[in-house]
């Protein structure tokens, strides 16, 4: 697809699912947010789901001989499936040996990645679903747009008029939520009546003694596990665990962080088979317990490759709540439709499309994770969601083919890339290449990258849209106006290297200026050296590879201010993110402690100074000036916007804050032609919140230059408002 | 038993279902027939101190009563304080059908049952299922319950769907 087809199918499903996706997902999200603030064990329970799977996982083998014996020592029957064709292949053969025509599922996304539901109709029996979204889904024929909530891009009078029309009904359904689950219910409840086989996932398996644990709302699993006297449970051979106990952590977190409820509605325990006699309304008779039959369906199909994978594996550890996809603000416009492969969908979905259907089928999803990493703190097992999607980018950066117009970029760049690596990628991954070239004779690249016809040469061959703006290169960078001043309180016990990001060194360099005039005038004696960038710019185009050399040489340029004792303050929040969390995948573990131990955020610095006795009065201060301020989505992450509020606070502003995460922009993820409109979308919900009048500030670049964008008014970073040299 | 353990699970409870009464044994038939609704099935309570003999309640239901009947009346096995959730085992008796299929579920539940939360609750359920396996009785099946059946899948919350629309607690307290 090219960057304009992609544009137009991203614009098409925004138009469709966007609406419904927004409010459902942003709901949902706000009321994990909620649960999750009013949850103390929060931290103390997601480190034990995260022990027990990465435990799971590590004994896969022996979990998997060890249920299947529980499993046949209760009565029932195991099969591990190698793939779809040989799960649907078995279960098939069940329905066949029960005489069975007609089956009743609960939802089960394992289901839809077999496409069971297509193999079975294929082989002449009946499917319904009972999960009241996946019947809308089936009625509709279209495929989930949330991993929970599968027909969450649908609005009640969407549903109604697929009802009416699908029903042929004669007394035509309201718009009433209401009324349509009545209709529904009714519909689905007969079919279950009438089931010959019911068939359902499971959440988590208890290798020990057997034991299925089932987490809905509806009530439709428990129908469809009880009343045919057959069941069938399906689930990836990653939902094992071992003990019954081992169940309670999960249970505690799956609905706080999937739907934001303190508990699911019903957590069903099941040891198949069970007491429960099963019930014939056809015939008005109960089932003899003996006859009741069980089969559990293991999953391979992808799974054990992963586990062998050392960068996919965590995706096994996923228990499908979906809070990954309701916080991530450009899945809460687009939804699973845009932002989904064959099956899974969502930031947790580039891991599973890439694990069981191949990189290819995560090809299109991908690049929707900007890395903005507000779905890490709402992981219940702590999986670090956008690492997953930078290594499946760096992997399908290099299975591409070759681009016809690489040598443009490809003769200019130093990087650790294979060749066909997509040319807009390697331009944004190598941008510090090109600002160093640029500001060699800054005011002639300006003059270029202003012109329109370079503007259109770059939308047209690099994917840069040309309603952007570009930034333009500063006549003097931080490094060389710091070189050229003379170093304030050089006695000072205090120390500090303010590290001189890509951006404030070459793009706003004001900023940085700023920073040292405030830090100086709060006692510190600050240096300026030259420092590569982080690599968060090659990395944010999945360029691992050119960030770990980025990262090393990031930390041999430091190693000797460490060990001068000099704090390392960096203004830039996504830079800071680098240091205290990927580098510890990109460098040794001593040399990450360090670095990442002896950095600080600006601001974070400041209000510790102002701790340790500097004063607040000998920076420029407000009489209750309103400000507002937008935080930046890694520093919240981080937990460090705490720091900017309070600070300001001291210093005489009224702030108020903005509580959208993501800005929209994420780095160079809003200069691109094909997701430009997206940007702005995602954008405009912080526009809602930003005052029709009055000053913003934001602490990331590229917010400030979204903000630029959406409201014309700059933000700048709020250091501005402290700096002494300021012209007030 | 602390009476504190009665009222935080009465009070959690409310939070979901629709009541919650808090009765002795002398009291129990007069306030289960205030909660049904008729017809009413159930399954056998294997309670010590209270019975469904002599109520309305219809303990061995026929298949189709299953689809008109408008109560069902179910022992819980466990009520967890801190959540106001109850558990009901699957047994012969037909206990999950009967707080599954009627649109109204009344529960009895013994107040020595009402434990803390959902650890002490695992404590219980794991001897439980052990005990099951090892002596091929009941026990090792069960459904956590935390208020009616609901969905969000319509456009909005709405309570009622397969499972019950409305749930009523019994706390019997000796």
């Amino acid at each position: 697809m090219s960057r304009s087809e992609k544009a137009a199918e991203i614009r098409r499903i925004m138009g469709v699912d966007g609406e419904n996706i927004g409010k459902n997902a942003r709901n949902l999200s706000d009321n994990a947010s909620d649960a999750i603030a009013a949850f103390d064990s929060y931290e103390e329970l997601r480190a034990e789901t995260r022990r027990i799977k990465e435990e799971a996982i590590a004994s896969l083998p022996e979990r998997i001989e060890e249920v299947t014996e529980a499993v046949e020592e209760n009565g029932g029957h195991v099969y591990v499936a190698q793939d779809a064709e040989d799960a649907n292949r078995y279960i098939e053969g069940v329905m066949d040996e029960q005489d069975a025509e007609h089956l009743v599922k609960s939802k089960s996304m394992t289901t839809e990645e077999l496409e069971l539901n297509h193999h079975l109709e294929g082989a002449g029996y009946e499917v319904t679903e009972t999960d009241l979204g996946e019947f809308v889904i089936q009625v509709a024929d279209e495929t989930p747009s949330h991993l929970i909530a599968p027909a969450m891009h649908r609005s009640p009078p969407d549903i109604a008029e697929l009802f009416n029309e699908y029903f042929d009904l004669d007394e035509p359904l309201s718009e009433d939520p209401h009324e349509l689950t009545e209709f529904a219910r009714e519909r689905v409840g007969e079919r279950i009546r009438e089931a010959d086989v019911g068939l359902t996932g499971a959440n988590f398996v208890v290798t020990e003694t057997g034991t299925i644990s089932i987490v809905t709302n509806e009530g439709n699993a428990r129908k469809t596990a009880v009343t045919p006297p057959t069941h069938v449970a399906v689930t990836g051979i990653e939902k094992l665990i071992p003990t019954v106990s081992d169940l309670r952590p999960f249970l505690e977190l799956i609905a706080r962080t999937g739907t934001g409820q303190e508990i699911g509605a019903y957590l069903t325990l099941l040891t198949p088979p069970v007491e429960t006699p099963s019930l014939d309304f056809d015939t008005g008779e109960y089932g003899q317990p003996d006859d009741r039959e069980f089969h559990l369906v293991l999953i391979d199909n992808g799974r054990m490759a992963m586990r062998e994978d050392d960068q996919l594996r965590e995706t096994l550890y996923c228990i499908r709540c979906g809070a990954c996809s309701n916080a991530c603000a450009n899945f809460q416009s687009v939804g699973g439709h845009a932002f989904g492969g064959e099956t899974y969908s969502g930031g947790i979905g580039t891991g599973w499309e890439a694990g069981v259907h191949g990189l290819d089928s995560a090809a299109d999803m991908n690049d929707l994770c900007t890395g903005c990493s507000q779905c890490v703190n709402k992981c219940p097992v702590k999986i670090d969601i956008p690492w997953i999607n930078t290594v499946v980018r760096d992997r399908l950066n290099r299975s591409n083919e070759s681009e016809s117009f690489d040598f443009l970029v490809d003769g200019l760049t130093p990087d650790a890339e294979p060749e066909g690596l997509d040319v807009q990628k390697r331009l944004f991954g190598n941008i510090e290449t090109f600002a160093k070239l640029g500001s060699i004779a800054p005011g002639l690249s300006n003059a270029a990258i202003e012109s329109s016809a370079v503007q259109r040469l770059l939308d047209r061959f690099v994917g840069i849209d040309s309603r952007r703006s570009l930034p333009t290169l500063a006549d003097e960078t931080l490094v060389e106006w710091a070189a050229g001043r003379r170093r304030a309180n050089p006695d000072s016990d205090r120390e500090a290297v303010l590290y001189p990001d890509l951006y404030t060194n070459y793009f706003s360099p004001e900023r940085g200026k700023a920073a040292v005039r405030v830090l100086e005038a709060l006692g510190v004696a600050v240096r300026v050296p030259a420092v590569p960038e982080s690599g968060r710019a090659p990395l944010s185009q999945g360029m691992i590879d050119t960030a770990d050399e980025k990262a090393s040489a990031v930390y041999a340029a430091l190693a000797e201010h460490l060990d001068a004792d000099r704090d390392i303050v960096v203004v830039e929040p996504s830079d800071l993110a680098m240091f205290r969390t990927e580098y510890e995948r990109l460098l040794p573990e001593r040399s990450y402690s360090r670095l990442s131990d002896g950095s600080y955020e600006l601001f974070e610095y400041v209000y510790g100074l102002l701790e340790n006795g500097a004063k607040i009065d000998t920076l420029p201060t407000a009489v209750d000036e309103e400000i507002t301020y937008h935080s930046h989505c890694q520093q919240r992450t981080l937990g460090l916007d705490a720091y900017t509020t309070e600070v300001l606070d001291r210093a005489g502003y009224d702030v108020s804050t903005t509580d959208i995460e993501c800005c929209g922009m994420a780095g160079s993820f809003g200069y691109k032609s094909e997701y430009y409109e997206l940007s702005m979308d995602v954008g405009s919900r912080l526009d809602e919140q930003l005052p029709d009048s009055g000053p913003v500030v934001a602490s990331g670049t590229s917010c400030g230059e979204q903000i630029a964008a959406l409201t014309a008014d700059g933000a700048p970073h709020p250091i501005r408002l402290l700096d002494p040299r300021q012209s007030r | 038993m602390s009476m504190d353990l009665v009222a935080q699970f009465a009070d959690s409870a409310l939070e979901t279902v629709d009541s919650c009464t808090r009765t002795d044994v002398a009291g129990f038939e007069e306030a289960l027939s205030e909660r049904l609704v008729e017809p009413a099935i159930g399954a056998p309570l294997t309670l010590e101190s209270v019975t469904l003999e002599d109520t309305a309640v219809d303990t061995d239901p026929s298949v189709e009563d299953f689809r008109t009947a408008q109560t069902g009346v179910a022992r819980a096995e466990v009520g967890l304080a801190n959540y106001g959730t109850i558990s009901i085992e699957s047994r012969a008796g037909g206990d999950e059908l009967v707080s599954l299929y009627p649109p109204r579920h009344v529960v009895v539940l013994d107040a020595a049952d009402i434990v803390p939360d959902l650890a002490a609750a695992f404590d219980r359920f794991e001897s439980a299922i052990r005990d099951a396996r090892e002596s091929g009785g009941p026990g090792a099946s069960r459904v956590l319950a935390t208020g009616p059946s609901a969905t969000a899948d319509m456009g909005e919350l709405v309570e009622g769907v397969h499972g019950p629309k409305e749930v009523h607690v019994l706390v019997v307290e000796q």
